[in-house]
This record gives structure tokens, sequence and C-alpha cells, in this order.
């Protein structure tokens, strides 16, 4: 028993970090049908800036706020400059646009900072917490409860505020949107807005947990993009519990059956699941026009 | 720190160019293929460091037999094909005297039947056995093998009777491969490996694993083959689930970054590692002391960094290179590989090398010092 | 009929290209980079039949790519088979792979195929490292060279002409192909699933055609880069190696067999001119990826022939 809650409490915890990085995912792919490869960068972002002020002598507060702020920027300026003058192309094109900006933040990133793994101390202390046997790092107790607040504060803006609304009939119908006078544009720049902030946080909240170094982009994206294609691109929902189960696959996978294939493990079940359900778990069937 | 940086590697960048166009008629040529970015920038990066910092002292201070050297540094990002393009160019292209090349082992195995071919001396910095035994007439290494770290820990857990042990290794080549090698000593050393478990090269948790380790019965000691973070985040879990019995980690630890990364967790790990990492703890009637203390400060200085031991090991592979063509008084590349195959008693960070016809690695036992940290720092066990 | 003419046409060319090439290259390192940028272009024109002509993205390409690398590597090392053998049968197993995973997977489409196909790629990287007693896991293994009726094939100039051969041939094959009905039927399903399907396209099949064919290309390609380097890694059939090869196809031209080379020249060439940049070179060339796909969003051969159609009165 205390084995299967501490795999289960490393699941949540690597989970949550998937979950984070495959919402940057389905928010902007909800709003443009991009799917941003750079997502991983915003994380890393979090995480260095943050690093790199408080080295400077910048206090924790302050240095994350900076970081969230030049995350935000990143994110500003890889759709004005890049993402919205290729409007109009198609799907493949905007993946190796974002595919190019990855390379280019994690080069400046290399150049800016160094090239060296760096940490952060945790809010909350070191000591681990005893649960039944398992022993829980508080700072991972705090990576999940943010997960949870920035789910329910998505869902308040998307439901409950004008401009959240106009996103979500963005996702569902881009010309119908922009017939109701939605400027549509505007709300793929506020997902790439709310994409890099959410990015950046999670950077900056699971650096003590996992380390942090300019090039810790290209797997989050990675296990990001399938985490969101396995709860169904474009909900959520989906993408947060997505992130959940390939972490919990990936933990319970190393701890029960083998460490060199956890990996593996994982994408059986992604590809099982999509066999069985080709739109992932939430994912809404999609008409194609003709 | 970040435009300091910029404008240190600049100035360095103007420096190592200044040098080579002022005697644009009679240089030495060296070239370089590392792994400054990808996964294996952690041995790359401080390699091309202290490869472009001391070229550029040598320079400033006369160059090889009143030659300039032009250097020539690419960077492969860890992948073996891209290694061979560019030690090809540096031998059809760039025509180099001599190559420092391969940061890992597959790089290095990619490399080096072009430096055969083409009959330059090539000095490797790859870890495995492999990039140098056996025995090729160009090809010369300067890190220890794995093989002997492994050695070096087994011989103190026999000192300390702990002979049940338990592996957790990284699936990347370098732990993949010191695994491989320390089970070939198991028996040699009495050494009984209970468990093991691996890791992924980019994995962020390893609790589970550890876990696994934790429940298995009369596990005296754990020994990580592994490099980059994961070490460090092993050393963080292995506290975190209050597991207490030694620790011992790889000389791919080989820098203070360790233990900045692993804080408090790191108290009482042990792990072989080269003079380097404790240079001004040594005794001063040490003969290593005053070449590992220049080099840290050197280094430290230069870089706002702290050293490690892989910047070490190009350190002694360029002034190996540099000693043997000023012994061979040309860059001529038969003289030069003669010259390198008969170091004798060179004091290097990574130890005293005694190159032979047979041995082009050169390093002993002896090399390797073995390590404990207490409070935040190294100790040299006695 | 214009698209074919144009198709054939870059055939013709590529063709002279690789012929005329030999007279302008100055060293063996400049014959390494253009049977480079063949093997690639194989590769890419593999994977272009899959995406630009049935309009399926696949993420795990160099999967196949590692197929056909590991047989010429683990065939005659371990198993005694020739190397030209082990050449074909490497080609067999990974399209054997596409047409069993083909079905299920294919069913798929857009980001999902895309997401599945990365997952067999990982599946078949993961296999390479982890097996090591069988393929030398994440140090790779030494590949033994080509013995072709006695000639032993090694060094740039011979790998030139072989890499460059194979590379017209599938060109010309490929280019065929689109111009059969099979190629009309695929360009259907690209343009749209839906209305192919109702003008009875029997997709599953065409898809499946296209998957197989693009896995073999693949493979040889594989198999050729371990032949030619001598050895092989788990990189390989890595990630980045698929977005890569995705990111080749793109950049030079969804849908165009001349794109496929130019896309793979591209990514082969800039790394060697980059080294120019030092420590920025990654920064120039995530720019350079950016910027070309902003300006010629449809790739780089398509984009700039519509633009001379256009300039034509």
């Amino acid at each position: 028993m205390p084995e299967f809650l501490q795999f289960l409490a490393s699941g949540l915890t690597v989970g949550a970090i998937y979950a984070l990085v495959a919402l940057g995912f389905t928010l902007i792919y909800n709003a443009s049908d991009v799917i941003n490869f750079a997502q991983g960068e915003f994380v890393m972002l979090g995480g260095m800036v943050t690093v790199f002020a408080t080295a400077a002598g910048v206090p924790l507060p302050l240095a994350a706020l900076i970081a969230i702020v030049a995350t935000v920027l990143v994110g500003l300026a890889l759709h004005r400059f890049a993402i919205a003058p290729a409007r109009g192309a198609s799907a493949v094109t905007l993946i190796i646009i974002t595919i190019g900006a990855s390379i280019l933040l994690r080069g400046l990133a290399a150049v800016i900072f160094d090239k060296r793994f760096h940490s952060l101390p945790p809010i909350a202390g070191n000591k681990p917490l005893l649960v039944g046997g398992a022993a829980i790092l508080p700072q991972s107790i705090i990576v999940l409860a943010a997960t949870a607040v920035i789910v329910v504060l998505l869902w308040a803006l998307m439901t409950r505020t004008l401009i959240g609304k106009a996103l979500l009939a963005t996702a569902a119908n881009r010309l119908a949107a922009r017939l109701v006078g939605i400027d549509t544009g505007r709300m793929v720049g506020l997902s790439f807005v709310v994409s890099a902030a959410i990015g950046a946080i999670g950077g900056i909240l699971v650096t003590p947990i996992t380390l942090t170094s300019y090039d810790v982009g290209t797997l989050l994206a990675l296990k990001g993009f399938a985490a969101a294609m396995l709860g169904g691109m474009g909900s959520p929902l989906g993408a947060v519990l997505g992130g959940l189960i390939v972490g919990l696959l990936e933990a319970f996978g190393a701890g029960y059956v083998s460490s060199a294939y956890k990996d593996a493990i994982a994408f059986l079940v992604i590809l099982d699941v999509l066999f069985v359900m080709p739109h992932g778990l939430f994912g809404r069937a999609g008409v194609e026009r003709v | 720190m970040g435009t300091l940086h910029v404008a240190a590697a600049a100035a360095l960048t103007t420096l190592v160019f200044a040098g080579a166009t002022t005697a644009a008629n009679a240089e030495v040529k060296i070239g370089a293929v590392l792994s400054a970015t990808g996964p294996a920038s952690f041995l790359g990066d401080p390699e091309k460091k202290t490869l472009e910092m001391y070229v550029a002292d040598i320079n400033a201070k006369g160059g090889i037999n009143g030659q300039q050297i032009k250097l020539f540094v690419y960077d492969d990002g860890g992948d073996p094909n891209q290694a061979r393009t560019f030690g090809t160019r540096l031998i059809e292209e760039d025509k180099v005297d001599a190559l420092l090349a391969g940061s890992t082992t597959a790089t290095t195995m990619a490399i080096i039947p072009l430096a055969e071919e083409a009959k330059t001396p090539l000095i490797n910095f790859a870890g495995a056995v492999q990039a140098v035994y056996p025995v090729k007439p160009w090809n010369f290494k300067t890190p220890h093998t794995d093989l002997m770290a492994c050695e070096k820990i087994f011989e103190d857990l026999k000192k300390r009777n702990l002979t049940k042990i338990a592996m957790i290794s990284g699936t990347d080549a370098f732990g993949k491969s010191m695994h491989d090698q320390c089970k070939t000593v198991t028996t040699k050393y009495g050494i009984d490996v209970l468990h093991e478990e691996t890791y992924g090269p980019r994995d962020s948790d390893m609790t589970p694993q550890l876990t696994n380790i934790k429940g298995k019965a009369g596990v005296q000691a754990v020994v990580n083959p592994g490099f980059g973070q994961g070490p460090a985040i092993v050393t963080r879990n292995y506290r975190q689930l209050g597991i207490t019995v030694p620790l011992y980690e790889s000389h791919g630890v080989g820098s203070k970054q360790y233990i900045d990364l692993a804080g408090a967790a790191a108290e009482g790990v042990r792990l072989p590692a080269a003079a380097l990492l404790v240079a001004e703890k040594l005794p001063d009637n040490d003969p290593q002391k005053k070449v590992v203390v220049d080099y840290k400060k050197t280094y430290e200085a230069k870089t706002g960094q702290p050293v490690s031991t892989f910047g070490g090991h190009m350190y002694d592979g360029l002034m190996i290179l540099v000693d043997a063509m000023k012994r061979a008084g040309s860059a001529d590349k038969a003289k030069v590989r003669n010259e390198i195959e008969k170091t004798r008693g060179f004091m290097g960070t990574g130890g005293v090398v005694n190159m032979s016809p047979t041995d082009h690695l050169g390093l002993d036992l002896s090399a390797f010092r073995m390590l404990e940290i207490k409070n935040g720092d190294w100790t040299l066990v006695q | 009929m214009v698209a074919a003419l144009q198709t054939r046409a870059g055939v013709m060319l590529l063709a002279v290209i690789i012929l005329l090439l030999p007279l302008v290259l100055p060293s063996p390192f400049y014959f390494r980079i253009a049977t480079l940028v063949f093997i690639f272009a194989l590769a890419v024109l593999g994977l272009n039949l899959l995406m630009g002509f049935a309009g399926q993205v696949s993420l795990g390409h160099a999967g196949f790519f590692g197929i056909g690398a590991y047989a010429v590597a683990v065939g005659p090392t371990h198993w005694g088979i020739p190397s030209w053998a082990a050449l074909i049968l490497g080609a067999v197993a990974a399209g054997l792979l596409a047409f069993l995973v083909g079905r299920p997977i294919l069913r798929l489409r857009g980001h999902y195929l895309a997401v599945a196909t990365l997952g067999m790629g990982l599946l078949i990287a993961m296999v390479l490292t982890n097996e090591a007693q069988l393929t030398g896991g994440p140090d790779g293994m030494p590949v033994p060279r080509l013995d072709l009726f006695g000639w032993r094939v090694r060094g740039a100039m011979p790998w030139y002409w072989v890499s460059g051969v194979t590379l017209a041939i599938a060109a010309w094959l490929a280019a065929n192909l689109l111009d059969s009905p099979t190629g009309r039927a695929l360009r259907a399903i690209h343009d749209s699933e839906t209305a192919a399907s109702v003008l009875g396209i029997d997709l599953a099949r065409y898809k499946l055609t296209a998957f197989v064919l693009s896995a073999v290309y693949g493979a040889i390609a594989g198999a050729y880069l371990a032949l030619f380097d001598g050895l092989v890694t788990p990189a390989t059939a890595g990630f980045l190696r698929s977005i890569e090869f995705v990111s080749m196809a793109v950049l030079g031209g969804l849908g165009s067999i001349l794109g496929s080379v130019v896309g793979a020249t591209l990514l082969v060439v800039l790394p060697q001119a980059l080294t120019v940049f030092h420590d920025y070179e990654h920064i120039v060339l995530g720019l350079i990826m950016i910027v070309f796909m902003v300006f010629l969003r449809a790739g780089i051969v398509p984009s700039l022939a519509a633009l001379a159609v256009r300039r034509k009165p």
C-alpha cells in the first residue's frame, strides 16, 4: 500500500506538469487550429527567467512575476510576428513555424542564460509529508493545487466573462464569430497570452522538483501534446485528465512493470485509446465541410 | 550575468579570430567537433569553453613553435551523423593538423575511422572503454573510462564491507555503458547486485524506481551510474523517501553544480572523481595540486561557472597535443602522433598520463579520488 | 494535367542535376553533403507521398528510417545476412509493419494520426535503445560495409552515385504513381476525405498504399545512411529526426517531388553554412524556418512555381 501511494503521488506530480502543457496546447488549438510546439519553451522560460532574476538579487515573488510577464511578451511576439502574418496558411505550415520558434527560443535561452541545469527553492520547504507510508513533497501538493486553481479560473473565464465567451465562439466557428463582430485575430492573440502565462506558472512551480535548463521544452512539448490528444484536442478538461493519466501511467509503469519501458506503456495505452475512441477521451467528432 | 556571458563569448571569439588572421601563412590548424548543444551539452559546453580559452592564451604567448593556432570548432548537437560530417569537413576542407573531437562515445566512434583513414592524430573525450580499446594508431583519449570508475566504487564498497547493492542507472549512453562495465567486474570484487532500475535521461521523478529499491530487503548500498541532471534528482528523491543506506554517484557527476542542485540531499554521497573537484583541498605536496588549482581558477574566472572535470579532459587533451607538437618541432601528423604516444609523466587535471603503444589512455586507478560530500562541499575520503 | 507535366519536368531536372553536380563539387566533403541530401530527400519523398498527396501527417517517420538502418547493422553482424539482402529485408519489414499498423492508425484523422504515428516512432526507438544485446543500446553499433558483386561501396564518391541513382528512380516511380488512378485518388483524399469517399474512393486502401510506400522509402534511406556512415545509434529513429523529416517536407513543399529535395537540401546544408554564426546558429536556423514558412507558406517549390506562373503575362 505505501508503494501504491508513492507511485500515485509521483504520477500526479509529473502528470500535473503534463496537464499544464496540454492545457496550453488546447487553448491555442481551440482559438486557431495551431499546434504550438513552442509550448514547452514557455515552461522553460518561466523557470529560467525566475532562476536568473533571483540570482540577480530579485526577491522570488517579484522574479516569478517578471518571468510570467516576460513569457507572456514572448507569446505575444510569437503570435504577432510569426503566427498572425501566416494567417490562412495550412495547419502543417503553422506547425513548422512553431517548431522554428521553439528552435529559436532554445537558441536564445542558451545564449542569454546558459546551458546548465538550475533549481529554485521550494515554496514550503523540502521536508516530505508522510501520508500512509508514502513520502510526498509539499511542492508536489502546491503544483497540484495550482493546476486545480488554473483549471477553475479558466473555466470561470470561459463561461462567466464576455471575453471568454468570445474565445469560445471563436473556437466553435471562426466565420460565425467574425460575423457577430468578434475580432478573432485578437482572440487568437489572447489564447497565446493565456497559454504563455499558464506555461510560465507551471515552469516556476515545477522547477524546484524537476530542475530546468534551456532545453527542457522539447520533451515537455512531446508529452504534453500526447496528453492533449489522449484527452481529446480542444477539450480543456480532457487536456488536464490526459496529462494526469500519462503521468500516472509512467509512474505505475515504472513502479510495477519496467522502468526501461515506462514511456512505452504510456504510449501503448494512448494508441489503444485512440483506436477505440478516435477523438480522444473527451474530444468531439468534427464535421468536415466539403 | 547573461549579457556578461555574451560579451565574454564575443570577446573570446574575436580573440581567436584576431590570432588567426595575424599569422595566416604559418599556422597550426586544430579542429574540434564537440556536442556544445543537445543532450550532451553538459560535456561539450565546458569542453568548448576550455578549448577556446586556452587556445587564445597559447596564441597570446606566441603559439606553438612560433606558429599561431588556428582553431575550428563545430557543434554536432550530440548527433553522430553530424559529427561525422563535421569531422569530414575538418579533414577535407579545413585541412587540420590534429583533431580534438568527440564529446560522447557515439560521436567519437563516428570520428575515429575518419582520423584513422586520414592519418590525423585524434584525442577524444568519450567515457566508454571502446573509445580507446582496442588501441588504434591515431586515436587517443583523456577521460577515465567508466570501468575505472566502477572499480573505484567497488573497491570502496569492499573496504566498507558493503557487498549487496542495488543499481539505478540512466538509459542514456553514459549510464548504460557504465552499468554494463560495472556488471563485468562484480565477481572480481565480490559484489552482489540484488536489484536494478533505470530512468530516462530527461525524467523528472525517480521515486517509483527508488521505492522499489527501498522495498528490496538486504540492499546495503545503491550505485547510480548517470550524468546530467538525473543524479541530482535521484539524490533528492533518495532522501525524500528516507532511504538510509549509502548512495554512490559516478564520475558523471563532475561538477559542483550537482551539490547545488541536490542541496542538503547530497550530504554523505560518495563518488569517484578527478582531483580537480577538490583542487584546493589537496595536500600541498600533492604533485597534481598546481595544475588543477590553476585550471580551476582560470576556468571559473573566465566563465563565471563552477569548474567541471569534463572541461578538464579538454585541458588535458589540448596540453598533451601542444606538448607533442612542441617536442615534434612541427605539426607534421606522423611525428605528432609518435610524440603523443610517447607522453610520459604528463600531469593533467585527470591524473598522471603515461601513454604507450599499447595504452592510448595512460591513466590508472590512482587517477580517481574517492570523494564524500560533507557540509555542501567535497571532501577526500582517506 | 499541368501538375503532371510539372512533376515529370521536376524529375528530369533532378536527374540532370545529379548527373552534372560532380563536375562542380570540389572535394569529398561536398560529395558527402550531396549524398546526405540525396539520402534524406529519399526519406522525405516517401513522407511526402503520405503527407503531400494523401494529406496524412506522420510524426513517426524516423521509426521506419531506423528499421532500415538497424536491418543493415543487425542482419550482417548477428545473423550473417549479406548487407544487400539485409537492406531488402529491412525495407520489406518496414513495409509490412506499416501495412499491419496502418489499418488502425490511418482510421485516425489529422492531429490524432500525428500522435499515433508519434507513439509508433517512439516505440521503435525505445526498442532499439533497450534491446542492447542486439542493437548495442544507446551507443549504437558499427555497420559492416556494403559489398556489391565484389565491389566494396565506401567513401563519398560511390555513395553519391548509389544514393543519387536511387533517388532519381524513386522520384520517377513517385511521379508515375501520381499520374496513375491511385495518384488521382490520393490527391482527392488530400483535398477532402469526405468528398473523396462520396465519390466512391476506397479511402482506407489508398491511404494504406501511401503509408506502406512511404515506409519502404524511409527504410531504404535509413539503410543507406547506416551503410554510408558505418554506424547507427537510436537517434536515427528518434523523435527529433521525425520532426526534421516533416520540416524538410513542409519547407520544400508538400505535394512536390522537387520540393522534397529542396527541403532536404536546405536542412542538410544550413547547419554547415550557419557555423559562421557560432553560438548563434540555432537562433538563425529558427528564424530562417519561420521566415520561409511565413513568406512561402505552401513551401519553397510550390510557392515559387506559383509566383513564376503569375509573372507570366
